[in-house]
């Protein structure tokens, strides 16, 4: 299992650096993004802080993060609708292959990318007020690649069945954006209220994102204690995959591609 | 009129599978939402034979193809390949196969190598030994020079040979082509079908092989000829062939060809077939029969042909039309869109 696995990651690699501008924007998207957060929300918010002794873009960064890390990964999977419109797809799925290993090369090719861009990003930490030790960079490299991971297995399970990229497309920005909004990236847990919260509290992208923010601000009150919140990923990281596994394992009297 | 083989379309399935046959397809019946692309379909085969599936578009060649492939569930029946059961045994069955698409499924990104070294791992070939094996089949189809190019260069009759490579890097002993010479040119067309001869007589691997063209089917061992998801015919050419006696008359009318064939059966008492504008008719002799007929009917004839029996015939006589027509188009763009 684990060779096949490795094939299909090797070749998402490879891919991706060979398409120059793939390159370019996983390199470039975190630090214009940053960059263009950083001028314009900076001088808006910061004033405006209310965070206790935290101005807004600081609170805002592993948000931010997440944010980059989510539209990758999920994206990243895109390319599986390429392959089965390319007939890549019917070739793999002919082979002696189980189809763990299949979702398992797919999706840490994607997590790789993802995670490598979230990492990135992480570059521009001490703009927000961040020093990071390299213990710190190790735990926030795990909740990243968690992240990624459980991302990416659901970018897989929403691409398997779909046919075109715009339909992908179409079923992305519909819940990932709400998603990203109630996962405490912009505004916090303690000033939500309702079923908003309860929301909230579902969210596994939530527990990434303060999963990220009590490791970057080791002295910020966080609403769950980390380990609680790595846990949570990682559970999240397999519900995705066996969701994913699930998906693909299907064989029905439908045309395959 | 002499039938040396058993008439399929009337001929009870066939569901004791031979214990020789290499591809066993019993009974199998398939159907998509609105439509039967396959109406139990049976036929095997054999060890070492280049098998050929003919059929215009929308036949269900293409259909059965998946099956086999492990592709897709069939409704009903049972499709074996080297006695597993492709519905079963999907694992057993692929490690059996090699199967080469008529999408293309190499990756353009890849080069020539890394096309194959990715397939081989899917294998379980590895290291030197897969080396070895890449170089040995990229020399086969006459692409080890350009090993390190990426596919994307390559033309598309280049791009094909690398699609057989990858359908053939694991000595499979059963290789399944769904319409290899699509986009070939009729050079590339011909060492195609050369080197599947090839691989019958020296590997002894038993070849599936699905096409719409006369030509290519006449260089198959042994045919199955389907209509609208129903086997019509099978046999080696020259059996079906024979079946037609003696040769191919085609009269074109120059008015009504319905009025032309009921006045040429009550005067000559031969059966006819219209086609169209056209009145088909199976005769020996033909040479002295057009005369008479010509005679016979001054005016009426436009032009008319006497040839050998071709697998056209074969096709025209089980279904009473053509193997083009318009019926056919619109079904293959039916299942075209059932596949969206």
């Amino acid at each position: 299992m684990l060779l096949p696995a490795f094939t299909l990651w090797w070749r998402e690699i490879v891919r991706f650096y060979r398409q120059k501008s793939r390159v370019i924007g996983v390199l470039a998207s975190p630090l214009v993004f940053w960059v263009v957060i950083g001028s314009g929300f900076g001088t808006s918010f910061r004033s405006g802080g209310g965070q206790g002794q935290q101005n807004y873009l600081d609170y805002f960064y592993p948000g931010a993060l997440i944010m980059i890390v989510l539209f990758t990964s999920i994206f990243a999977m895109m390319s599986l609708i390429e392959d089965r419109k390319e007939g890549f797809l019917l070739s793999v799925m002919v082979a002696p292959v189980p189809r763990s290993a299949i979702v398992l090369g797919k999706v840490l090719g994607g997590t790789t990318l993802s995670a490598i861009q979230g990492m990135i990003f992480l570059i521009f930490a001490p703009f927000a007020g961040i020093h990071l030790e390299p213990l710190q960079i190790l735990l926030v490299a795990i909740v990243v690649f968690l992240v990624s991971f459980a991302l990416t297995a659901l970018g897989f399970a929403i691409a398997w069945p779909m046919d075109s990229t715009q339909a992908f497309h179409g079923i992305i920005n519909l819940f990932l954006i709400p998603l990203w909004l109630l996962s405490g990236a912009m505004f916090p847990l303690s000033r939500a209220s309702g079923w908003i919260r309860v929301v909230m509290y579902m969210n596994p992208l939530t527990y990434g994102v303060e999963a990220l923010r009590a490791l970057l601000y080791p002295g910020m009150e966080t609403p769950f204690p980390l380990a609680s919140s790595m846990a949570t990923l990682l559970l999240f990281s397999l519900v995705m995959f066996g969701l994913a596994f699930l998906m693909a394992n299907r064989r029905t009297t439908r045309p395959a591609a | 009129m002499v039938s040396n083989f058993p008439a399929i379309a009337d001929a009870a399935p066939e569901v004791t599978p031979s214990s020789a046959a290499v591809i066993s397809v019993q009974n199998v019946v398939h159907r998509y939402e609105n439509r039967t692309a396959l109406n139990g379909v049976s036929f095997d085969v054999r060890p070492a034979e280049l098998f050929g599936l003919l059929g215009p578009n929308g036949s269900g060649k293409t259909t059965l193809f998946r099956i086999l492939s492990t592709l897709m569930l069939p409704t009903a029946g049972r499709a074996t390949i080297m006695g597993y059961d492709a519905a079963q045994e999907p694992a057993r069955v692929r490690r059996q196969i090699g199967v080469v698409f008529q999408a293309q499924s190499v990756d353009l990104k890849l080069t020539a190598y890394e096309n194959l070294w990715h397939q081989g791992h899917l294998y379980g070939l590895r290291g030197p030994a897969l080396k070895t094996r890449i170089y040995e089949i990229l020399s086969r189809v006459g692409l080890a020079d350009r090993a390190k190019e990426l596919v994307e260069k390559f033309s598309g009759g280049m791009q094909r040979r690398i699609e057989l490579a990858k359908g053939l890097l694991h000595h499979p002993g059963v290789l399944l082509l769904d319409e290899p010479t699509t986009g070939l040119d009729p050079g590339a067309r011909r060492d195609l079908w050369q080197y599947l001869q090839t691989l019958r007589d020296e590997e002894h691997v038993s070849v599936l092989v699905t096409t719409h063209l006369m030509e290519e089917a006449e260089r198959c061992d042994r045919l199955a000829i389907m209509n609208e998801g129903n086997l019509v015919a099978l046999g080696t050419p020259e059996e079906l062939k024979s079946e037609i006696g003696g040769d191919v008359v085609l009269l074109d009318a120059a008015h009504d060809a319905g009025l032309l064939a009921e006045r040429i059966r009550a005067k000559f008492h031969v059966e006819t077939t219209v086609l169209e504008n056209q009145v088909r008719i199976e005769r020996e002799s033909a040479h002295r029969f057009v005369t008479e007929v010509v005679e016979a009917f001054p005016g009426e004839i436009e032009a008319l042909s006497v040839s050998k029996p071709a697998l056209e015939d074969v096709f025209i006589r089980r279904t009473g039309h053509k193997f083009w027509s318009e019926e056919n188009d619109a079904q293959s763009s039916a299942e075209d869109h059932s596949r969206r």
